[in-house]
């Protein structure tokens, strides 16, 4: 079954390394097939940033995303590039703390930045925040793959912080209904 | 793993003990991942000041018996033509790889294209010939990077690795064999003139600081290495032999797939829109539309054509106005259909459908 | 042994006009080269294009005769790749100073384990004689009909500025202190620059008023003054004569270096 998902956000959220922890756990922990790809600018701090996921249990041919079933918004900006138009049967998840408009599809609204920032002390673990409340709401991948995914990927010294980040991200989804 | 990880990964799978570059976009991973491994495994990394550079020094290893290499992109890969006609002259085994992005000039430094196809080919003044890899995935882009080196050291010529942009920086799941095959370098055989080629057309390889005291020179040279500039029968005969080395063994050096060999119409290509032709074959599995995909684009392997008797139109998405297209054009009477997709985007499978149906 | 035996003697003769101040400076390279040691088949010849550059292809040893400009770079190559090797560059002004400019400037920087030769004759010889970077203002050539109007580069101070471990300059009239330099530079680790002033007679000489080869090389007898000299001249307020050649060691320190013989 092939996943679609679409991150976007500004350059300096985590946008592509958000792609790349989930195509991780998928490959990694879940034995699925995962390709990532990414559009990016000049920027390296600022500017629309989108990257891409897809996710299958058989080889992906086409790396490039089509139509996203599932979209990751994170910027008011990256929901006007890569999330205003998206499908009605498609599923978002954005962040309600810094987009402001809501989409035509069924969406979750995380407060990540405030809650990253409030909360965790690190506003940097929002895109972290964002990738637990995906896969709780998803099952996108498995929760534990994508713990050990994480942990692959964040620098040393950060784990716990990111693991709590992550759980934090579940809690929200759970306790947030779709709308 | 990332496309340019998995080439850098493959080269050092290979043996490569040096690599030279110079920092440009979307090659900059391939040298970041040597200069953070090649150091560990006892070989070289050095950041040189310029792409002319890069490839000079990268020449300068070979000869001392590395297997050596620089990765670049479009504006660095123009600056190293003329040391690339040095490395053809010279018969230096190297591998240059290319991740192409939009040109001409600076163009769309972080987007995809597949323009430099004749340039790699044709790119340095005068007559010689090279070989190109092109991988359409990261698991290709691990293994044609290490097949680089053994078709560099079998036929001592530049050989390239013309990725684009979607592969080096695409992320997917890839199995990294125990070892890869490995070719060595044909040594000189004691008493041997250096420049003196065998059956195969190859000089045996005299390392510098072996003893062998070679003259290497780009100038027109005899066999004994030595200039010889103004005789027009040494000038043809070596120029020939640097030819002819290559375009005589292309049958042998070709490497392509083939799916559906009766079908009346075939999708040709190389690189990333290979991917966008695998999903169209998958969507549509009646097998009534061939694929014929190069992972060796240069020697043309023209015989590849013929392996769909049946073939009424051959397309060609190319991420280009249709360079490649034009030198299938030149070795079959069946249509050539351009497909150009240029600007960054790869061709959709849907596009691919409409050109499909557009003939039916 | 001596540099006779280093030589190629089934390429002579050379390419070299009657007079020309090249074959000079390959003798004393040479020379020094015995002096130093040097096994033939652990020592590599590298140079670009141009007169002073076909001087590899006369020596026994391996070598690299390569592109205008760039022989540095695959020198760089080469020491980096095997710094067992010895390698000594041979170039020109034209290659060395215009075309190979970025490639000087970075080699010194990096200080990179190389003895680098440079036979600078202020023109480019082997296209006939054009100005080039190091040609004196004023100074007629082919494309400089009504004398040079640009500035020449001082090589050695670009090489003090950029980094080089070691930098002298001599000319072909100065045969022993040339070798005595060459063979210092051989033995000093980093890079080393040897700036050798030759006289070009066919293509710089006959058009400035060297009618014969050895009036330019009393040129430089006359002009060129030590280097002891011209600072003790400036502590005492002296004024230097405005066409003196400096002579004689100008650096020699020991920065960190690269590629250097294990």
């Amino acid at each position: 079954m092939r996943h679609e998902v679409r991150f976007s956000g500004f350059g300096g959220q985590g946008i592509i390394l958000s792609a790349v922890i989930l195509g991780r756990a998928a490959v990694m922990y879940d034995g699925n097939y995962a390709v990532q790809t990414q559009v990016y600018g000049p920027e390296a701090r600022g500017g629309a940033s989108m990257s891409s996921v897809i996710i299958d249990d058989a080889p992906i041919l086409y790396p490039k995303v089509r139509d996203p079933d599932i979209l990751v918004i994170m910027s008011q900006e990256g929901f006007e590039k890569y999330g205003a138009n998206a499908a009605e049967s498609a599923f978002m998840i954005l962040d309600s703390s810094l987009v402001r408009s809501r989409p035509r599809c069924r969406y979750l609204g995380i407060p990540a930045t405030t809650e990253a920032k409030n909360t965790l002390g690190r506003e940097i673990v929002a895109n972290i925040v964002m990738l637990g409340a995906l896969v709780r709401a998803t099952g996108i991948v498995r929760e534990e793959s994508l713990e050990k995914a994480i942990l692959d990927s964040v620098p040393k010294g950060t784990e716990s912080l990111n693991v709590r980040a992550m759980k934090r991200g579940m809690e929200l989804a759970s306790g947030e209904k779709g709308q | 793993m990332q496309g340019n990880v998995a080439c850098a990964e493959g080269a050092l799978a290979a043996g490569c003990s040096f690599f030279a570059g110079y920092p440009i976009t979307p090659s900059t991973e391939i040298a970041e991942h040597m200069a953070a491994r090649l150091p560990k495994k006892g070989g070289v990394f050095i950041q040189m000041e310029d792409e002319l550079a890069s490839i000079a020094a990268v020449i300068g290893a070979a000869w001392t018996g590395a297997r050596a290499m620089t990765a670049t992109s479009g504006p660095g890969f123009s600056l190293m033509m003329e040391n690339i006609g040095f490395a053809a002259m010279t018969e230096t085994p190297c591998v240059i790889v290319n991740i192409q992005r939009g040109g001409p000039s600076t163009g769309q430094p972080t987007m995809s294209a597949q323009a430099d196809m004749m340039q790699c080919r044709f790119g340095s003044h005068g007559d010689y010939s090279i070989i190109a890899l092109s991988p359409a995935s990261v698991q290709e882009m691990y293994e044609l990077s290490a097949e680089a080196f053994n078709l560099a050291d079998r036929f001592r010529v530049p050989v390239f690795l013309m990725a684009d942009e979607i592969i080096g920086h695409l992320r997917e799941r890839i199995e990294i064999p125990d070892s890869v095959p490995k070719t060595e370098r044909k040594p000189l055989p004691p008493g041997e003139l250096p420049f003196h080629p065998g059956d195969d057309l190859v000089p045996g390889f005299p390392r510098f600081g072996a003893g062998h005291g070679v003259h290497v020179t780009g100038l027109t040279h005899d066999e004994r290495g030595y200039p010889c500039a103004t005789n027009p029968r040494v000038h043809e005969e070596l120029v020939r032999r640097l030819v002819e080395k290559v375009e005589s063994k292309r049958h042998e050096i070709a490497d392509y797939r083939v799916t559906n060999p009766d079908a009346e119409l075939v999708f040709v290509t190389y690189g990333s829109p290979a991917r966008s032709v695998e999903q169209v074959l998958h969507d549509n599995p009646e097998k009534t539309i061939g694929h014929l995909r190069f992972r060796i684009v240069w020697p043309f392997p023209e015989n590849a054509l013929r392996e769909f008797p049946n073939a009424r139109a051959f397309l060609v998405p190319e991420q280009n106005l249709g360079q490649m297209a034009r030198e299938i054009e030149r070795h079959t009477t069946v249509p050539v259909i351009r497909l150009p997709r240029f600007g960054g985007a790869l061709h959709t499978p849907e596009e691919l459908v409409a050109a499909l149906e557009a003939l039916a | 042994m001596t540099y006779t035996d280093w030589l190629r003697a089934d390429r002579l003769p050379h390419i070299y006009c009657a007079g020309c101040g090249n074959g000079t400076v390959i003798n004393c390279t040479l020379n020094a080269v015995v002096q130093a040691g040097l096994k033939k088949e652990e020592t590599v010849f590298v140079s670009g294009i141009g007169c002073s550059s076909r001087a590899p292809g006369y020596i026994v040893t391996d070598s690299l005769h390569t592109t205008h400009g760039r022989a540095l770079a695959f020198a760089t190559g080469i020491k980096m790749a095997n710094p067992a090797l010895s390698v000594i560059v041979f170039t020109g002004d034209g290659d060395l100073a215009a075309i190979g400019g970025n490639h000087f400037i970075h080699a010194c920087r990096r200080n990179i384990d190389l003895t680098v030769v440079c036979m600078n004759n202020m023109i480019y010889g082997m296209t006939g004689g054009q100005g080039s970077p190091t040609t004196p203002r004023m100074a007629l050539s082919t494309t400089t009909p009504y004398g040079s109007a640009e500035p020449a580069f001082d090589l050695c101070e670009l090489a003090i500025a950029a980094g080089a471990n070691y930098v002298s300059r001599w000319t072909s009239y100065h045969v022993k202190e040339l070798t005595r330099a060459i063979l210092a530079g051989l033995r000093t680790p980093g890079l080393s620059f040897i700036e050798a002033m030759v006289q070009c007679p066919t293509n710089f000489g006959r058009r400035n008023r060297y009618r014969q080869p050895l009036d330019q090389v009393e040129y430089f007898k006359a002009h060129g003054m030590l280097v002891e000299k011209v600072r003790r001249m400036q502590e005492e307020g002296r004024e230097i004569p405005p066409d003196t050649i400096v002579l004689g060691e100008l650096a020699r320190r020991n920065r960190p270096a690269m590629g250097v013989k294990p």
